[in-house]
Parts: structure tokens; sequence; C-alpha cells
């Protein structure tokens, strides 16, 4: 059996999965990746089930070396250098460690979490259908906290199929969007307006258990203390001082504080990626328009296999390029889904 | 409890949870409603519901928009809350015990003196609650107990404590609770129990369902210390005195 062995790993990084549905009413919140899009993306590279449980890798950077054997993985989520024996790897790609082989990330740029899915799986006993860490609970498989350097992650031998990539739809760049309540009525109109319209920017404290927000301060009609009742991804709630904390995966499953509005579904991976320092605004919509995004982004999730096209014809089109002379020297393999997506409008569609 | 009392209020939480409000406040009639829309649903599912989190006030009914929309299951749960409440299947009566004061209960004498009793007094009075598990939540296992004496009521902590002991006995407002894990709390620390509400591998992992009735006996450190080693090797120490 092959081994993922972590050489190096900052904080905020841990296995993560679809999440731990179905004991909330016990106090056991859910977990689960930050970003379903990107797990399910690194996943479907690799073959495994959507939201099987995957590394999530928080903004620092990180070394994964293979041993006993080679390790297939698919690699997604916030982009940043990344790198096996100095050669540059895409992201939204699969690719094969050789025993011995390092994959070397950088800092995250294109966001906060990168997703690293292992062919075959992470081995591990899950707990209420979960390996999804959950290190206040001391939940999670194979390891119940962060990974540390030095962790190893056994791995079904690999079949080291010929590389994939997945190209995604251009990302929205929007507001996130919001549906107001459960506790609005605990805020006047000037209040919610003030909410709406301002631009916010993400603290350098937050956590899988909530993001907090900088901006103006948000002021209770009625004070800020309610009777505690139930919570879910998304909600922002507004503690006395006034700065609204989105809630993350690992939130606490009742708090008692009011909850302007919550971000929908489809939103919650564009803005679990939004980092650190970033300005966003958030912008309501009705619950049909939330439903009909969810249904959008759920069947974007389910046809992602529907995506998979093999690596080869990036670099047949690379070369291409190149003989055409269009991009020249500027074109690296990192950049090659970028360049892949405009390739229709610089060439003839094939 | 009137079946027809007033309707619940139905608040979207998101794309895919409703809560169904019976009350802004703490008051023992709505959490009752609260418990028996959660059973009604247990016995009646509602194709599309995935989870329902009872906390005092209003039941949080996570639900899957692809398979039923807002409006559909609004009016479902609304008929579940006008039909007879469903019996009460599993009636169970804990008896958790717990050493109070000293380093176990750092809050209780100053809790004596603030409500100008003496440390006995206030843990005689604890003991001899009827508690009922309004709502588990927060972190796993911490259970919040409704029928606290109106004597015992006082407001929390103005700085909450960022880290108490696992097992903590406390009160709090209205409220007295029986936490599980260590971990932030503004709450006043009147003892511990070793009893362990959430513990992996242990059958039942969870042992406090909402609804359950809790009362409370004092033991000495010994007694808890020898409690705490059997717990940790899986004992369920609380004592099921009705079932």
């Amino acid at each position: 059996m092959s081994k993922l062995v972590v050489s190096s790993i900052g904080p905020v990084s841990s296995v993560q999965d679809g999440g731990r549905h179905g004991a909330q009413r016990y106090g056991l919140t859910p977990s689960g990746a930050m970003d379903r899009l990107a797990l399910a993306v690194a996943n479907t590279l690799v073959g495994n089930p959507l939201l099987s449980a995957a590394i999530e890798i928080g903004p620092f950077g990180a070394v994964f070396t293979a041993r006993q054997g080679a390790v297939h993985l698919g690699l997604s989520g916030a982009t940043r250098d990344a790198a096996i024996s100095g050669r540059s790897v895409a992201f939204d790609s699969s690719m094969t460690l050789a025993d011995g082989e390092s994959l070397t990330l950088g800092f995250a740029r294109g966001g906060s979490f990168s997703y690293l899915a292992i062919e075959g799986g992470v081995a591990g006993e899950p707990m209420f259908g979960s390996l999804a860490v959950n290190a206040r609970a001391g939940l999670g498989s194979p390891f119940p906290r962060p990974l540390q350097t030095g962790d190893e992650l056994q791995v079904a031998a690999a079949a080291a199929p010929p590389g994939q990539r997945i190209e995604l739809p251009a990302t929205a760049n929007g507001p996130i969007r919001v549906v107001m309540g459960p506790q609005d009525d605990e805020f006047d109109a000037a209040a919610i307006k003030l909410f709406l319209d301002s631009p916010w920017t993400i603290s350098a404290t937050s956590d899988r258990m909530g993001y907090r927000l900088e901006g103006p301060v948000i002021r209770h009609l009625h004070g800020h203390n309610i009777v505690s009742d139930g919570t879910v991804n998304g909600s922002i709630q507004v503690p006395g001082n006034g700065a609204p904390i989105v809630l993350m995966p690992d939130r606490g499953t009742s708090g008692g504080y009011p909850k302007i509005a919550t971000v929908i579904t489809a939103d919650h991976g564009r803005f679990a990626q939004l980092s650190a320092g970033k300005s966003f605004r958030f912008k309501a919509v009705p619950m049909a328009e939330a439903q009909a995004a969810l249904r959008a982004y759920e069947g974007l999730i389910r046809a992602l296999p529907d995506r998979l096209r093999p690596i080869e014809s990036v670099d047949l089109n690379i070369e291409a390029l190149q003989q055409a002379n269009v991009a020249g020297t500027a074109v690296s393999a990192v950049d090659a889904g970028t360049w892949q997506i405009e390739l229709p409008d610089l060439m003839a569609p094939d | 409890m009137a079946a027809t009392s007033s309707l619940p209020r139905l608040l979207p939480s998101g794309d895919s949870a409703i809560t169904v409000e019976f009350s802004r406040g703490i008051d023992d009639d709505a959490n009752q409603r609260v418990l028996a829309l959660d059973r009604a649903l247990a016995a009646t599912p509602v194709a599309g519901v995935t989870e329902s989190v009872p906390t005092y006030r209003s039941l949080l009914v996570h639900y899957d928009p692809l398979r039923i929309d807002f409006e559909t299951l609004g009016e479902k749960l609304i008929g579940l809350t006008q039909l007879p409440a469903p019996p009460i299947l599993k009636a169970r009566r804990w008896r958790i015990p717990v050493v109070y004061g000293g380093e176990h209960g750092i809050d209780l004498e100053a809790v004596a003196n603030s409500l100008q009793t003496s440390a006995d007094d206030i843990v005689a009075r604890h003991v001899d609650g009827d508690y009922r598990v309004a709502m588990i939540g927060f972190t796993p296992g911490w259970s919040y107990l409704s029928g606290l004496e109106r004597f015992l009521h006082m407001p929390r902590r103005q700085n909450p404590r960022l880290l108490t002991p696992a097992g903590t006995i406390s009160i709090g407002g209205v409220q007295t609770g029986v936490q599980c894990l260590a971990g932030p709390s503004g709450w006043h620390l009147l003892g511990r129990t070793a009893v362990r509400t959430f513990k992996l591998h242990r059958d039942p992992v969870f042992l406090l369902e909402p609804g359950d009735q809790v009362t409370f006996s004092a033991v000495d450190a010994k007694t808890f210390a020898e409690q705490d080693r059997a717990a940790e090797a899986g004992e369920i120490i609380a004592e099921l005195i009705a079932a």
C-alpha cells in the first residue's frame, strides 16, 4: 500500500468531505468542505464519488510526498504555485506522484482553500457517515485534528490513469447573495440598508467556525440577546458589537445572536474562498432565486464527470498555439487551463 | 396545551432550512410545542426533510430544496402543528451525579453570596429541581435544561470564560445546563459531573434526547473521580430512574 506523507503543512488544513449530517439535534455540527464545488472537482479528477474525503489545504503552503508506491491526485480550489519535481502542474487537473516524488504548493492566491483528492479516497473510520475533521469535538479520521507535518495517509495502489482536467465555467464575481432572515425583524430599515449597501471585508481572525466581517456597525432594534435557536451554514449573526459573523461549517449548532440574513447555498464556496482583507458586498435575493441558483449549482456538481477531458489535448493545443506564434513563451503549464478556454476565440474550434 | 393555539411563524433560514418559531422568549409551552412538532415530524416523515433541530422556542427544519419547496414544506409543517401532539415514546428520567463547589464549581460561593444564601442552600435547591432537556446545542452534548427554580435565575457573566471544564454543571439566565466538552461559557459554574452526554465509541454516543427529564444528586470528590474513570472507560454513570 502506498502512502501520501505530509512533508510540510500550515494551519487550517484537514481532511474534509461532504460533512456529517443528522446529529445537529445533539449539538454536532456538520463540518465538511468549505468549498463543496472545489472538493467535488478534486474527487472527480481521480474518479472518486463527488463528496469523498480529501485534503482541504488552508492559505499556507504545503508539501506532500509519495512513499512505497505512486499516488494519483486531483488538485482544485484556490490556485497557488504547484509543482512536482520542479515542473509546474495545473489546477483542476489530475497528476501522478511517483514513489519518492513531492508535490509542492505555495501560498493560496486565488482564494483560501485548495483541495487535494487521492485516487481511492482517504482511508479512515467514518463517524456519522463522515471522515470530516471537527477538531473541537475530537472527530475526524484518520486524524481527529488538523493535519500536521509527518502525518501519513494510506493510499490504495494507484491505477495511475492518464491525466485528466476539468474546465469549469467562469466564476461569478458579483456580490454574495443572501436570503434575508430569519431575524431581520430585529433590525430597522436603516440597519438593513447599511448591511446591504456597505462594502465588507473578511477579518483575519476568521476560521472554519465563522468569518468575522469588518465594516460599519449594524445596530439591533431590541438588543443583541435573543433566545438561542438553530443555525445553518451561512447564517449571518450580529453580536453585541455590531460586527456580523458568517457561520461556516464548524459553527455551533445553535446561537443566541440575531441572524440578519443567510448566505445562499450556491454562494457558500465562493464566500469561503474570499481571503482576509478582500472587499465584497451582499445582495438580497428572493427565495425562488436562491433555490434556482442552488439547483444550478448542484447540477454543475453532479455533472462534473461530464466535464473531464484528457490532459493531452491541452498540451497539443499549447503546441498549436506556440506554432501559431500567438502565445509565444508566455504559455506555461500552469496557464494551460486558462488558455484552453480562450482557444476557440483564437483558433478554429475543433 | 391546546393543539389549535396560535400558529407558529415560518422564517427562512437560507434556502435549505425553515425556522418554525413558536415564541420569541423562553417559555415552557413553546418548548413543549417545539418538541411535539419534532415528534410529529419523526412519526410522519415529510419527503425532502433531512434533519430537524429542536431549540427552546423553535424547530429548525433542514430540507433539500431539490425535493420540496419552502411554501409546500411550510404548509405541511403548519398542518402537523394543528394535529394532536404524538405521544412521547421515550419519556426517560435520568439522575445525574454532580460534585458541587470547590475546584469543581468555582462560582458556587459567588452565586451563594450574590443570592444572599449559603452554598449548601444553592446545592440543595439545584439538586431538588425537576428539569427537562429543552434543547441540545452549541457543542456536542451541551444540554440546556428548563425548570430552574426562580430563586436561582441569574444574569450570565459579564465576561464569558474562554475555557470551562468538560462535564461542567452551570446556571445562566433561567436555565441550567450539562456541558459535555471543555469550551467557552458565560454561565456560573456550580459543579461537574462525570457523565458524558457525548462519547464516541459508546452505545449510545449521545446519552440525552431533547425532552428527557433530568434530576441531579450530589456526590463527593472521591466518588466523582471514580465515576470519571468509569465514564472514560465507556460507562454511562447517569442513572435511568424511569423509562
